[in-house]
């Protein structure tokens, strides 16, 4: 679906040339589930942006859909089928009603007009806000707006969304709502998703993890392997998720746990294995 | 609060008015302004006077609105009213000082009031009953045939779309700056005009700073929607002219020729 060779970024800016990205060698596969972890200013966001045509590299090559993204002639090819969501959903909505901001991408695609209304919808249905299809956005909730911005790229149909740190901005519930829409999207839909992030516990959600820092990949692999190397993610400014932080203190303590845990559930299996363990004892 | 103000003042509804065709009631706007300023005599205005009263009655929107819509134009009226009154030559009534009230002059002052007034009230039933997106897009067909000339139509109709779903959005965030400048001990209550004036500049720098920044995220979102102007664009809601827009279109020609007739017939002097 995505793949870079040797992948570099750099912005120029008068006499300075301040290299972003790296050679970055990826390869995002059809229907996978990917979320991409590094701390500020590691370029994740302007991988992101390379990936659907915004950025051109500046050096090496990214092929989106088996498409060279520095094609010119096939930008909107690679625009509609990887489609993007950024981090504030108030700068992405265009319309003032939801459901012409839903039309937006296909009225550009020059989708016929029954077609867009089907479309228009679909996308609503699959994030649940059809009921909300008339009101205006600046009504909404930020998790309601970022859905809405979701369903506005679930309507180009694309193969692949690629979300920029779509919950930075919302609220517990409001996160909650987007990350269980992204799962249904990629579990029922079959859509690839890239997500960028600075939640271990999203990231945990995925079905493999890229750790970037400055510039470059440092971890890829599935959850499991990423986030239980403590001292690796320590090293690199981020946080393991609380679970396998707990299990990884518990272990230091001396209890014989499993410490390689990333969601809730595995923890408290293990901390019911352990209890009972004690009481045996 | 800040937030609560309604753009444009519409209002909802499914009366006759709201189902015409946006362009059709453009154009009538049009021609019942233009007619407006042909009426002069007072079967004129009569008329007009009660074909607005039964649009306000099809539009089924308060009457109250229509007044309220009137407020800022009070001064006008009255300045207006008052100047036409003094400064027309003609045959005296009575004598203020050097000043003269004439006949004519307050013929002129009361037909300038009405239709000061009946202006005001036209152009509210088109905002009333129209929604900012329907006018956007009335706006863009009627000026897209002007693209070959190199009008563009589209880009116009986006900036309007965009200007519009943002308002809110940025009234909010002045609301929020305006808080957030008071709880840093910001006064903008006191002192005289100019005092206040300058008091603004803490809320409008950050203000400009932001709307920059959204500026610069909305057009890469559209981007990566694939906008690229109006080039090959659809859309989702079609206008299409129906029986009622031409049924109303066929009263223009009707009140064009009652207008005419009205200015055959002065009633003495009014």
């Amino acid at each position: 679906m995505i793949k870079t060779e040797e992948l570099k970024f750099s912005y120029k800016s008068e006499d300075k040339v301040t290299d972003v990205l790296n050679d970055i060698n990826i390869n995002i596969i059809e229907g996978e589930f990917v979320a991409v972890l590094g701390r500020n200013g590691s370029g994740k966001s302007t991988f992101a942006k390379l990936m659907n045509a915004i950025l051109l590299p500046t050096g090496g090559k990214a092929y989106v859909c088996g498409i060279d993204s520095a094609d010119e002639d096939k930008i909107y090819d690679i625009r509609k089928n990887i489609g993007m969501v950024f981090q504030n959903p108030d700068n992405q909505l265009v319309a003032t009603i939801v459901e012409e901001d839903v039309a937006f991408g296909p009225e550009n695609l020059g989708v016929e007009p029954s077609e867009i209304r089907k479309r228009v919808d679909w996308a609503l249905d699959v994030v649940g806000m059809r009921e909300f299809a008339e009101a205006a956005p600046h009504h909404l909730s930020g998790g309601q707006k970022q859905r809405i911005a979701i369903a506005g790229i679930l309507a180009m149909k694309p193969q692949c969304i690629v979300l920029d740190e779509p919950t930075a901005m919302l609220d517990p519930s409001g996160r909650r709502e987007i990350i269980n829409t992204v799962k249904q999207l990629n579990r029922e839909l079959g859509i690839t998703i890239v997500l960028i992030t600075h939640y271990m516990d999203e990231a945990a959600l995925a079905d493999r993890i890229i750790v970037m820092s400055g510039g470059s990949v440092c971890l890829d692999g599935t959850p499991k392997d990423v986030l239980t190397q403590r001292e690796r993610i320590k090293s690199l400014g981020l946080d393991t998720p609380q679970v396998t932080e707990l299990m990884y203190n518990l272990k230091a303590c001396g209890f014989d746990v499993n410490d390689k845990i990333i969601n809730v559930e595995e923890c408290v299996n293990e901390l019911l294995r352990l209890i009972k363990k004690e009481k045996n004892d | 609060m800040i937030r609560d103000i309604t753009l444009g003042q519409f209002f909802p509804g499914k009366s006759l008015l709201h189902r015409l065709d946006p362009r059709v009631k453009l154009l009538w706007v049009l021609v019942y302004i233009i007619l407006l300023f042909l009426v002069n005599t007072a079967l004129g205005f009569t008329l007009y006077v009660v074909i607005t009263a039964v649009l306000i009655k099809l539009s089924g929107i308060r009457v109250k609105m229509f007044f309220k819509g009137m407020r800022p134009i009070v001064f006008l009226l009255v300045f207006t009213a008052v100047i036409n009154m003094f400064m027309t030559a003609g045959e005296p009534i009575f004598k203020l000082g050097f000043l003269s009230v004439t006949k004519e002059g307050i013929r002129i002052a009361v037909f300038m009031a009405l239709r000061l007034m009946l202006l005001v009230t036209g152009t509210s039933l088109l905002t009333f009953t129209t929604s900012p997106i329907m006018l956007t897009d009335a706006i863009e067909r009627i000026l897209s045939p002007f693209s070959k000339i190199g009008v563009p139509a589209d880009a116009i109709a986006m900036m309007m779309t965009i200007a519009i779903r943002f308002i809110p959005t940025i009234l909010e965030e002045t609301d929020k700056i305006i808080k957030a400048q008071k709880a840093r001990g910001a006064d903008f209550e006191s002192g005289n005009i100019l005092a206040r004036a300058k008091a603004m500049t803490p809320i409008l720098i950050p203000l400009f700073i932001s709307a920059f920044r959204r500026a610069d995220e909305l057009a890469v979102a559209m981007e990566c929607r694939c906008y690229h102007g109006g080039e090959g664009r659809t859309r989702l809601k079609q206008l299409k002219i129906s029986k009622i827009d031409i049924e109303s279109l066929c009263f223009i020609p009707v009140l064009l020729i009652l207008v005419i007739f009205s200015r055959q017939f002065s009633l003495g002097l009014m």
